[in-house]
């Protein structure tokens, strides 16, 4: 008699536990194909606020913690998930209908953004900011500061190569985020929560939310306690409404294109969105 | 000992050759709007008249888009290298007419004759003569190897600094190789008209710079159009957001920067006199009219006491009165409509239960004035600790530790700007470090500068003016 496997129970990723949504509900995940794949939890207003809560208490120590260490902590992801490498092609192939070809490829691909965003932490001053020649017996100087707490809503269909483009940006800025991941392909989401989990990345930074993403992303975008909010996941209509709503407080947005190419160099047009620039002057003088 | 009188000072009008009318200036020319209405500039240290201005419609804004739309295939496409002689020519005429541009925007604005002087249009020029300089070295502002322009900007500018914001806004488009259309405050429009006669003298190409003058719906015009690729605002908050609402879902990149309540941090061991003087500085230059006004004193409370004496004794001696007199310290509120909002603020003050103090001065019986004053009493809660007054209001705050000062200071949904004052390096940069403000003055206040980026977190805005940074809000490239 062949062995009864032992499935998995996908749940949320909020403050660093794995809980199930507080509405109890969940709902049904499919292959591509319409196979049945899993039940997913499906993230209600409360979980979306209550990850906010999370993120925003991980703030301070996530964006005052040394760049070198915080550098170390976004490796140390890569790391984990190279460890998890055959179970993530798995998760990949299953919810994208790729050939195991490509969806190593994705996942090598993921992996190996996530070193690219890793050196970037400690570079970021060097990089995006500058000495200033005033024309005053003044030192002076601008340097980049994050954002705050930024909801971000992953894309629809890559779920790991796009998920990972959306939140590295945002963290290794110093930002801590709230990510509603693809809706129909959630699945590899919940396996990479697992490897932040393992990755000495404090909770709270990253808060991963399954589920509708027409339902949560409103209450994130109207938000108080939300500085920011990438949109990439969104359509056209929702996007439009988000920026609305985002306005209340002048959350930093970003619009989602519809050809975004997550396979594409990143650059640092999504990083440099949820960044501030402090400028900082004091006299020279005796 | 007996105070010692000034004569009185007074800058010459005389240099200013205002017309009794303007138009508006689109596509290199004045021209009358097309639905032929006025409205009056009143000086408000009097009350009188200075000319008649243009209300924009939106028929009119949409000549000046296009006329921007047809110069940008030029413009854009023009060497930098040339772009930036003219925009050298441009910062070279407005030193040439520093004192015209000056005297006229005191005239207009209110403020006194030696900030508009000595800050605003040396400023202005500097902001030319800075980003003129940028216009053939766009590859080097770390945006890629080939930033390009981001088409026509509209710019929506405020009363404070007239001529100042134009060069802010008008100056790293044009570098960038956009043109703009650009809309002065309703109550500050006449030094933009006199740059209109700068661009003519200067040969810029017509429509690379288009100038529609009128009130809100003017604005929210330029805002509206569809041929607008840029928004620039500089305002209120309740304003900025409504723009950040109109633009939802169109392909307009936006730069905003708001309102603000900027702490300005007093310590035990601050040079206190200096510390007075910023402090008078932070609030009281250019009668509190400006976004990132150090309006809450957070002052430690160990010489909390002795500090208040010593500030109402140098507030004291502040002289209010003519703008156009080279003694005034401070000058006239720019408008009766903002006079309202600032006596209504002053008046919650008192009935939520703060201590009012306001210098002895005798102030002028025509025009809008308000004297400079002073809040002790201040609980957080109180509007005046929260709201931005933007006038000469000083709310003042204690503390006693540098974690207390750090939490009020950033008790506030605004983070544009805070001061500092002390004389530990290491305290300094500390709270640099913990305040969430945009530009942190330490052991000084209201510092500005071309090379120097400026704008604010939270709900002061987003995007910078000033530096690189600030020319990236006009370029499409690797980072923007």
């Amino acid at each position: 008699m062949s062995r009864i496997d032992v499935r998995k129970t996908h749940k949320l990723f909020v403050n660093g536990a794995f809980p199930r949504s507080e509405s109890g509900r969940s709902y049904e995940v499919t292959d591509t194909k319409g196979r049945f794949l899993a039940n997913a939890a499906q993230a209600s207003r409360k979980d979306a606020r209550d990850a906010v809560v999370a993120a925003r208490a991980a703030f301070r120590g996530w964006s005052h913690a040394n760049a070198f260490l915080r550098g170390q902590i976004i490796y140390r992801i890569a790391e984990v998930m190279e460890g998890r490498h055959p179970q993530l092609v798995a998760d990949v192939m299953a919810a994208e209908g790729l050939t195991e070809a490509r969806a190593r490829r994705t996942v090598d691909a993921a992996i190996d953004r996530i070193v690219w965003y890793a050196g970037w932490a400690d570079k970021l001053p060097t990089a995006l900011g500058n000495a200033n020649a005033v024309s005053g017996p003044f030192f002076n100087f601008s340097i980049p500061e994050p954002t705050g707490v930024v909801a971000v809503l992953a894309p629809e269909s890559s779920s790991l190569l796009g998920l990972v483009s959306v939140v590295l940006p945002v963290i290794t800025g110093g930002n801590t985020c709230v990510v509603v991941t693809s809706h129909t392909r959630p699945l590899p989401a919940v396996t990479w929560a697992e490897c932040l989990a393992t990755s000495d990345v404090p909770g709270g930074v990253v808060n991963v939310l399954t589920g509708d993403r027409a339902e949560i992303a409103p209450w994130l975008a109207s938000h108080r306690d939300v500085d920011g909010i990438d949109c990439a996941g969104a359509d056209a209509s929702l996007a439009s409404a988000l920026e609305v709503a985002a306005a209340a407080n002048l959350k930093r947005v970003l619009r989602p294109d519809a050809d975004e190419d997550w396979a594409a160099h990143p650059g640092l047009r999504r990083l440099s969105r949820f960044i501030e620039t402090k400028t900082v002057w004091h006299p020279i003088g005796v | 000992m007996a105070r010692i009188e000034y004569a009185p000072a007074p800058e010459s009008r005389s240099v200013v050759h205002l017309r009794p009318s303007y138009g508006l200036f689109i596509d290199g020319e004045f021209v009358e709007p097309t639905l032929g209405e006025h409205y009056t500039s009143v000086n408000p240290a009097d009350e009188t008249a200075l000319a008649e201005v243009s209300e924009g419609s939106a028929a009119d804004v949409d000549l000046a888009v296009r006329a921007a739309r047809r110069a940008f295939t030029r413009w854009s496409r023009m060497p930098g290298a040339e772009r930036a002689k003219y925009l050298y020519r441009i910062a070279r005429i407005l030193q040439e007419r520093a004192r015209e541009f000056a005297v006229l925007e005191t005239l207009d604005n209110g403020k006194p004759i030696k900030e508009s002087r000595d800050t605003d249009i040396p400023l202005a020029a500097a902001w030319f003569f800075h980003y003129a300089g940028w216009a053939d070295k766009l590859e080097y502002a770390g945006l890629g190897p080939d930033p390009r322009p981001l088409g026509v900007a509209g710019q929506v500018i405020p009363w404070n600094f007239p001529m100042l914001m134009l060069a802010w806004k008008v100056a790293p488009a044009l570098a960038g190789g956009n043109t703009v259309v650009l809309k002065p405050a309703q109550t500050t429009p006449l030094t933009a008209l006199l740059f209109a006669e700068v661009c003519q003298q200067a040969d810029l190409p017509a429509g690379v710079v288009n100038i529609v003058t009128g009130h809100n719906d003017t604005g929210a015009a330029v805002v509206a159009h569809k041929g607008v690729d840029k928004i620039a605002f500089t305002g209120s908050t309740a304003v900025g957001r409504r723009i950040a609402e109109a633009v939802a879902g169109t392909h307009k990149r936006v730069t905003l920067e708001l309102g603000g309540k900027g702490a300005n941090i007093v310590f035990a061991d601050a040079a206190i006199d200096q510390a007075v003087e910023g402090v008078v500085h932070g609030i009281y230059f250019n009668q509190g009219h400006v976004c990132c006004a150090g309006s809450r004193l957070l002052v430690q409370e160990s010489i909390a006491e002795e500090f208040v004496a010593r500030l109402k004794r140098r507030m004291g001696t502040l002289r209010v009165g003519d703008p156009l007199d080279k003694n005034t310290d401070v000058g006239a509120i720019n408008s009766s409509m903002q006079l309202a909002r600032i006596s209504e603020l002053a008046d919650s003050g008192v009935a939520e239960g703060a201590t009012m103090w306001q210098a002895d001065c005798a102030l002028p019986s025509r025009g809008f004035w308000f004297a400079p004053t002073l809040f002790t009493d201040v609980a957080q809660s109180h509007r005046i600790a929260r709201e931005e007054i933007f006038g000469p209001v000083l709310s003042t705050l204690t503390f006693r530790t540098p974690s207390e000062a750090i939490e009020k200071a950033n008790n506030t949904q605004y983070g544009l700007a805070a001061g500092i004052w002390t004389e530990k390096g290491s305290l300094i940069l500390k709270m640099a470090n913990e305040l969430r403000a945009g530009v942190v003055w330490a052991n000084t206040y209201n510092k500005f500068d071309p090379a120097s980026p400026f704008g604010g977190y939270k709900e002061s805005g987003y995007g910078r003016e000033g530096g690189r940074q600030g020319l990236a809000a006009y370029l499409e490239g690797d980072r923007a």
